[in-house]
């Protein structure tokens, strides 16, 4: 369960536990999170959360939300984020984005949601907070694509597929957030796009027109040669640069020999040979 | 009548980087031009027994079906309410067996699967999916994604609750609607497109598509179209190289030419007289 630190001026205050799905926040008593300061509006901010999701939405504040120290009026929350609500700070910490990490087989298996027949045992909530599954300003039910009737009991979401737990799973309607995970952001995880740390790397042509242009190898794949005749391609992977063969009765030649179908390994200063052109691969940088 | 000139299919599954085994399953036919893709899930084998199903199942019906010439009227205005009904038919068969022996075998309770469909005919396609497998279209270098998963996700996209750009941070990612072999009855949905000579299909796994975006699918599928096979590895490989935290499969169907049902007689005079 992620749970949020409240502090002021480097003073840790609370430690509190994202246990709701709508956990309002602001001055007056009677929110759940309750700031009692000037600064801080009678209902400033709610915190929505869905299986393992939260979201910050600004609820008209008189000073304002930031986030990271940027105002905000809705926020998806991640890991360490740091919530500014006048002088006060909320750090959110989502714990299961770091137990995942740790053991992600456990923790990626697709499972089914289905709404009903869940048994509402210890987690059984007030009809009234299945409201709270709501979509913050969407006046559509969340998460669950069935009519409102099945909505109160969209909370107790159950695992079909658990077999390992599914007595845990169904006894305890956020059980399934301890299966169902997260797979790491895909912008972390995925260099392709972004670049990961593989030394950057060019082609230099050494014969026929072209001869003397450079050509960076900075997309996952480059493909080489001449559509019809002789194509080849070069991968950029974490291990290296490789080039494969693509088409083309004829392979490519690297430093002399001839290869086959299979991908070989580049390295610096290595001479290739394609469609009747030689060019040179090096390291850059 | 027989596809396998007009339609090249190349197909890649691997159990991923950081999974013992594989859940997903896939299965093709050019002849009679079916693909077919399942991604399984349930403890043990479970998974893989549910996923393996499907595709048997689908597979063997289908070419029974296909290639017995008990299906015809494949062509025509009727055709689209054929294929339909036809994979309709079948996908509910599939989802009874996978759902008895679920309900027999302790050992596969709760099992399930995702699942994709493709079955060409007559210069156009029609796709039956159920859960977060998806299928996407090249086109020139145009990359389409044309099934909706059946996700958690999906459905707080659709509720602008989140945006696409912040979906790929989730947590609740993983999460299907809908699913063949857990209830005794299943809702597939089925959409027909035409296809064009140059069209590569792709289906996929949830392990590609979450390792790999989009635009480096468009663009090694783009670069690779003259290589099916090597197409179908490099995406794979990707995945992997990203990571590769799930079973990933690929099913890479390029429309090679038309393929237009032969028509009646009258139909064809019809046709001729249009021109």
């Amino acid at each position: 369960m992620a749970k949020l630190i409240l502090s002021m001026d480097g003073l840790v205050l609370k430690e509190i536990p994202v246990s709701k799905e709508r956990m309002t926040i602001g001055r007056k008593p009677h929110n759940d999170i309750q700031i009692d300061n000037l600064a801080v509006s009678g209902e400033h901010a709610v915190i929505v959360t869905i299986l393992n999701d939260s979201f910050l939405e600004d609820l008209g504040s008189t000073n304002g939300t930031l986030v990271n120290g940027q105002p905000i009026k809705k926020h998806f929350l991640q890991h360490n984020d740091v919530v500014e609500l006048g002088k006060y700070k909320l750090k959110y910490m989502n714990e299961q984005a770091h137990l995942n990490k740790g053991a992600p087989q456990d923790f990626e298996r697709t499972m089914v949601l289905r709404p009903g027949a869940a048994p509402r045992t210890e987690g059984a909530r007030p009809a009234s907070e299945s409201q709270q599954m709501r979509t913050p300003g969407a006046s559509q039910p969340m998460g669950v694509s069935q009519p409102s009737p099945a909505l109160s009991e969209s909370q107790a979401l159950r695992a079909a597929a658990a077999p390992a737990a599914p007595a845990a799973a169904a006894s305890q309607p956020m059980g399934i957030s301890q299966q169902v995970s997260m797979s790491q952001p895909i912008g972390a995880s995925q260099g392709v796009a972004t670049g990961r740390p593989v030394q950057p790397a060019a082609i230099q042509i050494l014969t026929g027109a072209n001869a003397g242009r450079e050509l960076d190898l900075v997309k996952p794949l480059t493909t080489l040669g001449k559509p019809g005749v002789q194509v080849a391609v070069i991968t950029r992977r974490p291990q290296g640069y490789f080039i494969t063969h693509v088409e083309g009765a004829t392979f490519p030649v690297l430093n002399g020999k001839t290869l086959d179908a299979q991908a070989h390994a580049l390295a610096d200063h290595d001479v290739l040979e394609l469609a009747g052109v030689k060019m040179e691969f090096f390291l850059k940088g | 009548m027989n596809l396998s000139q007009a339609l090249e299919i190349a197909t890649c599954t691997d159990p991923g980087m950081v999974r013992s085994h594989n859940e997903d399953s896939v299965a093709a036919d050019a002849s009679i031009g079916v693909a077919v893709l399942a991604d399984g899930m349930g403890g043990y084998n479970a998974g893989e027994v549910a996923s393996g199903m499907a595709t048997t199942v689908l597979t063997t019906e289908l070419q029974h079906l296909l290639a017995s010439g008990e299906a015809p009227g494949m062509n025509g205005d009727g055709a689209r309410e054929r294929a339909e009904s036809i994979l309709r038919g079948e996908i509910a068969k599939a989802n009874a067996s996978i759902f008895q022996a679920a309900q027999s075998e302790p050992q596969y309770a709760g099992m399930g699967t995702t699942l994709v469909v493709a079955l060409f005919y007559d210069n156009r396609v029609t796709i039956a999916h159920i859960g977060d497998s998806r299928v996407y279209r090249l086109r020139g270098d145009d990359l389409t994604q044309i099934t909706k998963d059946h996700s958690l996700l999906q459905e707080q996209i659709d509720s602008g609750m989140i945006t696409p750009e912040q979906a790929r941070f989730s947590q609740n990612k993983n999460l299907v609607t809908r699913a063949l072999g857990i209830d005794p009855t299943v809702d597939p949905e089925i959409r027909e497109y035409e296809t064009r000579p140059g069209d590569l299909w792709l289906l996929c796994s949830d392990g590609l598509n979450d390792m790999v975006t989009d635009e480096d699918i468009g663009m090694t599928l783009a670069a690779l179209s003259s290589n099916l096979k090597l197409a179908a590895q490099q995406l794979v490989q990707m995945a992997n190289d990203n990571g590769g935290r799930d079973n990933v499969s690929v099913v890479l169907v390029r429309v090679v030419r038309d393929y237009a049902a032969p028509r009646g007689l009258l139909a064809r005079l019809f046709g001729w007289l249009k021109h």
